[in-house]
């Protein structure tokens, strides 16, 4: 098992390095080799007009003078050991792990991420329970009665959801619940802060996106039961006398479950990366809001930092999956 | 171009689209505000109030580049930066082009030119001190404009005017390369409270130049370089009491901001709150509940605009105001047969601008232009050089100036913003209108970002890619004729890359005009000159003038002194707004 | 199924609706499925008594509506998604009770605990997620209310009862960590935790090798013994019946053809389709290369039952009686000897012939 979660530990690092590699080549090494000159991308950064001199030392302050593999190599070696920043009058000592500095804002990184990966996990966690809940008991039910009018209902709706953009569910829901009904509020409140104003005002978004996801869910649920509740081991339980509410639960529910908790896992750590849409529909200051700007921005080091946290989070995910997996299927072996 | 926050906005079509549909039922009324009527805050000011205290907020879209006034070349960073950092100049707030007068701020009274022109003097304001108390002297605005135009490297966001006009000033490294007690030598700080800037050469307009949040003092000993923006020490009336990157930003009253040195600001609400990365259609609903501005002002969302129009009640609260820009099409001289004239002739009289006007948005967005220099702009004066029947194109006189060209047809390419919609629309028509007469057009869309620095801006690009034809907006950094023209029409500005002069245009003629106006104290006979260039760059067919850009503004029912400003392109003057709301 | 000759009718038994003396009686027993094809009878009209203590094996290709027969009888396939639609009719009498037309839970309330039931494959038929001795203690308290503890130490107890080495161990083990004999045994302890009077097992040897089917075999007697419960035994393999079984009833699409006790129907079978069966017996005991009379053709469709005898498409002696009789008449099950019934157009002089000269010194 140790060994297990070393080997596996070990993997995900090379597979990070091999994230950050790719990035990098998309946004820096692919249009340097579309002609775009150090020159040209360090004029990005520079206001207007800007003379021989001024570009040649925006280029220096922020490394872009150097070779591309240098470039990524001090952007791997911030991680590890941390860096140093001019700022002008003095230097800063970044510590690991150092993500760098916006090429854009000069902000460092990193606080950026740690500061916004609360609101995004408060996001996600809160859509994850709603549409876990609502997506496996819309399942089951649907499973149970099957070509009911509940189960086409629901499917119908369920269909609905998975075809709906966040940018239509998001907006109605902003329009409904805070500004025509005003329910909810506004702007994002730290759970720290004011733990009822937290959720008050996450809830029309947890909503939003729990609908996407739970449809999507449903549909896994009632897939899973209705396979589930025609093995033999029902017919087993039911033969023993359990109540019908046991056997369901307990037995085909339980079965039923172990391949959502997989598809679970990767949903959440997906979406831990940044729920990009959902953010920018709904303002809210996570790490998917923080992508988008990096990117409108051509600013390597926050969509590096994002990538890389977003890759974790996924790899994480992951590993959890395969745990849980084994944990909850004793067929299963970890080696 | 001091750059708008247009390019930041996101479109959200669809959903917007039903969010209008879904609020027809929505009514506002009874909110016992009286509507002061359509276009009120460009005749005066709105809600004219003295009331203190409350919470104004401004929400925004997008992020700053940043609030350090250092670091800045937004307009509504210039705006709202004056509330914590207090220019030499700036501007009067007042409605359209009232707005565009300048007056002392920080300084006593508007510079004293000397030297015709290459020596500007300014005595500051007694009294004047930090949200810390300690004093501010001359030697702060010195310093201030040291960091923000000279040391590039890291402070590399703002204009750079200084470096380019004072003398010495291509040479010096900053004041966190250069060390030396004296810093540019060029700007004297005889005493604490005179500043003199010494220039290479005449620059009658140098009042506009201070009036840029470069000249707001920072004092050296707490001036952390990047960082600063974290702990901007005000000189304002208003004060950070917490700047969180990127999200938000909450100002409070500077208590140490003295009335009596500063007539400008009064300092009417408790509270500033900045909201930033706010969903565009989010402000437009708060807009609408009169619970927030658009900070960066450039006016509602498309369905939004359908909605408030088309409903009068709610069309009284809207300002529809020019925003300073032109949206034009350059032709580029540099590219055949663009090199000769009567080709670009052929270009202006084929085009027909009300297609064009339809395709930006109506005449909501932008009066149909024949000029170089929108109405809002000084120096503006009207011409059509190119008049034609309802400004709908004349086929008739492009096809001659095209066979006066030794042309019948000619085959081009149209440059235009990728993630500009209305731009793509805005070509997409003018290329229909060029087919009319023989000439054959292709779309070539680039991203924003790069549109400059990669593309268009690349005079080897243009003429390899054989774009003879390109998108364009423009808004001037200070509204006078050579803010708006010098950087569109001077040859000298041609550089190998990141151009704006996109008419590639190296007219002798307008260049020593240029340089004659700026050096011209007399305002009438300065203002007269760029009506001149203005000409002489539409009888040269540089570029063909589409729209005026304008802005549709709501304004917010809870916020007094509201004005929109010329200034700050048609911005409502954040200086002095308040709310009635506690 | 003894003295079924005393009282009087084919069945000998007591008139509809009144409780038979035996334990287990199934009288009449119609279970139709509707389907978008047609009507399947899976059931259509099936008879027969079970006492205590003896072991009735019913026999018949896949198909036959065996397993259907064992699954109305635990009430089962009325459960689930499909059991909305199933029409049942007929009586299932177990111990003076009534289950056609009891309450569902009522007879959940029977089910595990006076009748228990075995599966064919242990594997699929236990939960792959829980402990044996989790499964064995779910079915332990369905029925008592005692404490886990308890229950367990009942399940170790069980599982040292049905053979199963360090129970104590095992218990702890999951279905896919056993043998395929193992499970058995342990799906038999699970089985019998509640001491259930009637033991239904569905084909429990046929998914393994032949060695173990043998073990299986005497636990289940042994088991029988001292227990002493009913048990029915569903298979298609006559080898099996031959080990086990006091009682024969062959089915055939969906309705009893023959039945007896073992003797009467191995040494006198009196059905063209029983030959069929026995002549596709394998024996060890017998050196034949050639069987005898394998029964060509397909299984009859459920939906569309051939007319008159379902059996007559495949019978090589169909002809034999006069006229269409056998494809136009059903022919009702008859005493052919005490206890023994047939159901047969064939005069009982041809089929003692046939049985006596063409088929039995084949076998």
């Amino acid at each position: 098992m140790i060994s297990y979660i070393l080997r596996r530990t070990f993997a995900a690092v090379i597979l990070l390095l091999v994230v950050t590699a790719v990035t990098f080549a998309i946004f820096f090494l692919l249009p340097r080799l579309a002609g775009q000159t150090a020159d040209q991308l360090a004029q990005q950064y520079i206001g207007k007009s800007p003379t021989k001199a001024d570009i040649a030392a925006v280029k220096q302050n922020l490394g872009l003078d150097e070779p591309l593999y240098a470039q990524y190599w001090h952007f791997i070696k911030g991680i590890v050991a941390g860096a140093t920043y001019n700022l002008g009058p003095t230097t800063a000592h970044c510590d690991a792990p150092c993500f760098g500095y916006s090429f854009k804002t000069h902000e460092a990184v990193w606080p950026q991420l740690t500061s916004r990966i609360p609101v995004t996990f408060s996001l996600a966690a809160g859509a994850a329970v709603l549409w876990l809940v609502s997506g496996v008991v819309i399942g089951v039910i649907s499973a149970l009665k099957p070509r009911s009018f509940f189960d086409r209902t629901f499917m119908g709706v369920a269909l609905a959801g998975v075809s709906l953009p966040m940018f239509f569910t998001g907006s109605l829901a902003i329009l409904l619940f805070t500004y025509q009904w005003p329910i909810f509020g506004r702007t994002y409140v730290p759970f720290t802060e004011n733990p009822a104003q937290w959720a008050n005002t996450l809830f029309p978004a947890w909503c939003s996106l729990a609908l996407l996801y739970s449809a999507i869910y449903a549909r896994l649920t009632r897939s899973g039961m209705l396979e589930t509740m025609n093995e033999d081991f029902i017919r087993t339980a039911r033969a023993k006398g359990l109540r019908e509410r046991n056997v369901v639960t307990r037995h085909g529910l339980r079965a039923a479950l172990t391949p959502i908790i997989t598809v679970f896992g990767m949903d959440l750590g997906l979406l831990l990366g940044g729920a990009v849409i959902t953010e920018t529909v709904f303002s809210l200051p996570g790490i998917g809001q923080y992508a988008v700007q990096g990117i409108t921005d051509n600013d390597l080091p926050p969509i590096l930092g994002v990538t890389l946290l977003a890759a974790l989070f996924v790899v994480i995910a992951n590993l959890l999956v395969d745990l849980l997996y084994a944990a909850a299927d004793p067929r299963v072996r970890l080696s | 171009m001091r750059r708008s926050a247009l390019a930041a906005v996101a479109a959200i079509g669809s959903a917007s689209l039903l969010l209008s549909a879904c609020s027809k039922a929505d009514d506002n009324g009874g909110d016992g505000n009286k509507s002061a009527g359509a276009n009120a805050a460009t005749k005066g000011v709105v809600n004219a109030s003295t009331q203190k205290g409350g919470t104004v907020t401004y929400e925004y879209s997008d992020v700053p580049d940043s609030f350090d006034p250092g670091n800045t070349y937004y307009a509504y960073m210039y705006n709202l930066s004056r509330l914590y950092a207090r220019p030499l100049m700036t501007f009067q707030p007042g409605p359209g082009e009232e707005g565009n007068k300048l007056v002392p701020d920080l300084a006593e009274k508007a510079g004293e030119p000397s030297d015709g022109g290459k020596t500007w003097t300014y005595k500051i304001r007694s009294g004047l001190k930090y949200q810390d108390g300690t004093a501010i002297t001359s030697k702060d605005v010195k310093y201030a404009v040291e960091r923000s135009n000279f040391a590039r490297d890291v402070l590399s966001l703002g204009p750079n005017y200084f470096q380019q006009f004072m003398q010495g000033g291509k040479a010096y490294k900053g004041p966190y390369k250069d060390k030396s007690p004296e810093g540019l030598k060029s700007i004297e700080t005889p005493d604490d409270t005179t500043i003199v800037f010494k220039l290479n050469r005449p620059f009658q307009e140098f009042d506009y130049l201070v009036a840029t949040p470069q000249t707001a003092p920072v004092p050296q000993a707490k001036d952390t370089g990047i960082d600063y923006v974290k702990s901007i020490v005000s000189s304002g009336s208003y004060k950070f009491q917490s700047y969180d990157e990127g999200k938000q930003a909450v100002l409070v009253k500077n208590e140490n901001w003295d009335p009596k040195t500063d007539p400008l600001r009064k300092q009417y609400p408790d509270k500033i709150v900045v909201k930033l990365k706010v969903n565009a259609e989010t402000i437009d609903q708060d807009v609408q509940a009169g619970d927030a501005i658009d900070l960066g002002g450039t006016g509602v969302q498309a369905a939004t605009q359908a909605k408030v129009v088309n409903d009068a009640k709610l069309k009284a609260n809207t300002d529809n105001t020019y925003g300073g820009r032109l949206v034009y099409m350059a032709i580029n001289n540099q590219v055949a047969p663009f090199d000769k004239v009567e080709c670009r002739k052929a270009v202006e009289y084929a085009v027909d601008k009300v297609s064009v006007q339809t395709a930006e948005g109506g005449p909501i967005r932008g009066d149909i232009a024949t000029t170089v220099l929108p109405p809002d702009i000084t120096g503006y004066a009207k011409a059509d050089v190119y008049a034609t029947t309802g400004n709908k194109g004349d086929a008739a006189k492009a096809k001659e100036q095209l066979k006066a060209c030794g042309k019948t047809t000619i085959s081009t390419n149209i440059s235009a913003r990728s993630d500009r919609p209305q731009e793509i629309d805005a070509a997409t028509a003018i290329i229909a209108s060029l087919k009319k007469v023989g000439i054959n057009a292709s779309l070539k869309q680039y991203p924003s970002g790069k549109y400059f620095t990669d593309y268009a801006g690349v005079p080897t690009f243009d003429k390899k890619q054989n774009i003879g034809l390109h998108m364009m907006q423009w808004g001037a950094d200070w509204n006078s004729g050579y803010g708006f023209l010098q950087q569109i029409l001077h040859g000298d500005a041609i550089g190998a890359s990141g151009n704006t002069n996109l008419s590639y245009l190296n007219d002798k003629q307008i260049n020593e005009m240029l340089e004659k106006a700026i050096a011209t104290e007399d305002d009438t006979t300065r203002n007269g000159l760029y009506g001149q260039i203005d000409k002489r760059a539409m009888d040269l067919a540089a570029l063909v003038p589409l729209t005026y850009f304008k802005v549709l503004l709501y304004r917010p029912s809870g916020y007094t002194n509201l004005v929109s400003t010329s200034a700050f392109s048609g911005q409502y003057d954040y200086l002095n707004i308040g709310t009635t709301k506690k | 199924m003894t003295e079924l000759s005393k009282t009087g009718a084919a069945l000998g038994e007591p008139a509809p609706g009144n409780a038979p003396d035996a334990f287990l009686a199934v009288r009449d027993l119609k279970v139709h499925f509707p389907t978008d094809d047609g009507l399947v009878k899976s059931v259509d009209g099936l008879s027969f008594q079970v006492e205590k203590g003896k072991t009735l094996c019913i026999v018949g290709e896949s198909g036959s509506g065996k397993s259907v027969t064992s699954l109305a009888i635990m009430g089962l396939h009325r459960l689930g998604a499909r059991g909305k639609n199933v029409q049942m009719s007929g009586e299932i009498w177990l111990d003076g009770k009534e289950l056609v037309s009891a309450d569902p839970d009522e007879v959940r309330r029977l089910r595990g605990r006076e009748m228990a039931m075995i599966f064919q494959d242990p594997l699929s038929a236990m939960h792959p997620y829980y402990t044996i001795g989790n499964q064995i203690v779910e079915a332990y308290r369905v029925h008592h209310d005692v404490s886990k503890k308890v229950a367990r130490k009942r399940a170790v107890e069980m599982l040292d009862r049905v053979g199963i080495p360090e129970p104590d161990k095992r218990v702890d083990g999951y279905p896919h960590e056993f043998s395929g004999g193992m499970r058995q045994r342990a799906m038999i302890a699970m089985a019998l935790v509640n001491n259930p009077e009637l033991l239904i097992a569905d084909e429990p040897t046929t998914a393994l090798d032949v060695t173990v089917q043998a073990q299986i075999l005497d636990l289940i007697r042994d088991l029988q013994k001292e227990f002493g419960s009913a048990v029915v035994l569903i298979t298609h393999d006559l080898g099996v019946v031959a080990e086990i079984a006091d009682d024969v009833l062959v089915m055939y699409g969906g309705r009893c053809v023959e039945r007896g006790s073992v003797d009467d129907v191995f040494e006198r079978p009196q059905h063209p389709y029983t030959w069929g069966l026995l002549g596709s017996m394998p024996r060890i005991d017998r050196e034949t290369s050639e069987r005898l009379i394998p029964v060509k053709g397909q299984p009859p469709s459920l939906i569309n039952v051939p007319s008159g005898c379902a059996f007559h498409p495949r019978c090589p002696y169909a002809d034999i009686p006069k006229g269409d009789v056998t494809r136009t008449v059903r022919p009702e099950l008859q005493q052919v000897g005490g206890g023994h019934y047939s159901a047969c157009h064939l005069s009982p002089e041809d089929r003692t012939r046939i049985w006596t000269e063409e088929i039995a010194p084949k076998l």
